[in-house]
């Protein structure tokens, strides 16, 4: 009889890593068979519209509130219109004198006709309800409190009439709303990635039951424990980057259709609630980052179960 | 603690108990010499499994000391382990073949887990299969193979990292009495090697099968003889019996 076939002393003793097919055959693979790419693509597209969402409600307050933040409008309200105009126009005078004022603009008539069209109707006439001169001023900076106050007092004498209001006063309960939609996104982008997260956890606690003869094996034979969380780590990755690969897909659909949507409403204030690249990339991310929760997520599992055997 | 190389495994007041169950082992003091051929014998549930665990290191004693390789394992860390399994060869009962692999990446597992480079495993593996006389079958899974041919991967899987030692639960017990003595001259050639064995059996004939085994007797977990527990003093180095193995169509 031949004696036992001996393997080289050059060969160390568990010097070098298991990895590779060969590890990966270890543990069978459900691959989209399985629940968990579904699970985490699922949880990726809602992530990826939260995020968007997110990115986007911040880029329209930003964008706003630095529109309107050196903004304010003045009134005159008088029903006399020779009085008006009289007082429109010496208001004029002294806003243009004002050095803190950058820029100022008369509202046409037409224009507040149509700003009050949708209240009074089309055809009104002036002198049947008195409608008062606007005129648009802009800042340099922000209107401050102190700033108002003494263009009041410098409007005080030759427009009696004349009411400022910062533009941004009557927009807080916007911001406000748009605050809180903004901690809504990242509260649902938390809550979705913990959930991602005990997905992986119940996967990887599943996969560690079906496969525990086959780590008890490994484990018997000298495997370490981070040998055998590597194989579970590889293939929980291969699954998670399945499904976040297909929830980006789903998630950046969903986006670009409800962009369109919004982009067609017209409004000023929406149209600063574009993505910029650097928020695209940001988008981008979420599924690396779910693959990345996802691979340390199931190797703390395999870690935490492999120590409770000697 | 450490102690010279005269010994593989040292066992001092051992004692075993599950959870908070009765001891199913009790005093176990013994020492396996390097090279030597034991037999652990016991009628069932006297606790030759357990005394098995303890040595292929699947579990802690619940008292005494244990020496493997010169080294306590008792207070060993548990990284370091892996390092001392893989000194060891070991053939269970029911086999446990990972029932998804074939025969070849069965036998091969223990090297890709030491990390053997797979360019150096298809030589010693398909050697190995050879050996057991199982290279036709290299493609097979478990579930296709018979009692006899799983035992072969198993002992193929247990031998191929030629292991310090040996140990074989029952290695006997699911083939025919021509398979348990072809299994035992196996044992045997891969102990001329240097390998020592502790086959753990409650066949005594099989006792009669290697002659110059040595004998240890679990008795409702303590070894019968107090003193030691080996009923026949090692032989000294050197003193064996021919290199010749069994014939070499053993499986065949």
């Amino acid at each position: 009889m031949k004696k036992p076939p001996t393997l080289s002393r050059a060969i160390e003793r568990g010097l070098a890593p298991f990895r590779g097919a060969p590890a990966q055959e270890l543990v069978p693979q459900a691959r989209l068979a399985g629940p968990m790419p579904w699970v985490i693509a699922i949880m990726v597209a809602l992530t990826v519209v939260a995020t968007a969402a997110g990115l986007a409600l911040t880029n329209l307050a930003d964008g706003a509130r630095a529109e309107l933040a050196g903004g304010a409008t003045v009134q005159i309200i008088e029903a006399e219109p020779g009085e008006r105009e009289r007082q429109a126009a010496a208001a004029q005078d002294v806003l243009a004198e004002f050095p803190e004022v950058a820029a100022l603009r008369r509202v046409p008539p037409d224009e507040v006709a149509a700003l009050l069209e949708p209240w009074l109707g089309t055809g009104f006439s002036g002198e049947a309800v008195p409608i008062p001169a606007l005129i648009d001023l802009r800042f340099r900076g922000e209107a401050t409190p102190d700033k108002l106050r003494r263009l009041r007092a410098s409007l005080a004498e030759v427009a009696p009439d004349a009411r400022i209001d910062a533009q941004a006063s009557w927009l807080r309960p916007i911001f406000s709303a748009i605050a809180s939609l903004q901690w809504l996104a990242l509260a649902l982008v938390v809550l979705l990635s913990l959930t991602s997260a005990a997905a992986v956890f119940l996967a990887a606690r599943s996969a560690l039951g079906n496969n525990r003869e086959t780590i008890e094996i490994v484990h018997l034979l000298g495997g370490t424990d981070h040998q055998i969380a590597r194989v579970f780590q590889r293939s929980v990755g291969f699954d998670a980057t399945l499904g976040a690969g297909a929830g980006l897909l789903l998630g950046m659909i969903a986006v670009l259709i409800l962009g369109q949507q919004f982009a067609q409403l017209g409004s000023g204030m929406m149209a600063g609630g574009g993505l910029g690249w650097i928020d695209w990339l940001a988008v981008a991310m979420v599924p690396l980052v779910a693959v990345a929760l996802a691979m340390v997520t199931a190797r703390l599992t395999v870690l935490f179960a492999l120590r409770k055997m000697l | 603690m450490s102690t010279g190389d005269s010994e593989v495994v040292g066992f001092d007041n051992v004692g075993l108990r599950y959870g908070s169950g009765k001891e199913v082992l009790s005093d176990v003091s013994f020492t396996l010499y390097p090279g030597s051929f034991y037999f652990l014998t016991g009628a069932s549930g006297a606790g030759k499994t357990s005394l098995l665990k303890l040595l292929y290191l699947s579990q802690r004693p619940s008292r005494g000391q244990i020496r493997m390789f010169g080294t306590d394992v008792i207070t060993l860390p548990r990284a370091r382990l892996p390092g001392f399994r893989r000194r060891l060869g070991v053939v269970f009962q029911d086999f446990r073949l990972v029932p998804h692999l074939s025969a070849y990446d069965n036998v091969a597992l223990p090297l890709r887990v030491a990390g053997v480079p797979e360019a150096d495993l298809e030589r010693p593996v398909t050697d190995m299969l050879d050996w057991v006389g199982l290279s036709h079958r290299s493609d097979a899974r478990p579930a296709t193979l018979s009692g006899g041919e799983q035992q072969r991967v198993a002992i193929a899987r247990a031998v191929i990292g030629r292991p310090d030692m040996l140990l074989a639960d029952e290695p006997t017990g699911n083939v025919d009495p021509e398979m348990a003595v072809k299994l035992l001259r196996l044992f045997e050639a891969l102990n001329r090697l240097g390998t020592t064995v502790v086959v753990a059996t409650h066949d005594l004939h099989l006792l009669q099968k290697v002659p110059a085994s040595m004998i240890m007797r679990l008795d409702k977990g303590r070894l019968s003889d107090p003193t030691g527990a080996l009923r026949y003093p090692p032989r000294p180095a050197g003193d064996r019996a021919s290199d010749d193995g069994p014939p070499e169509d053993v499986f065949r």
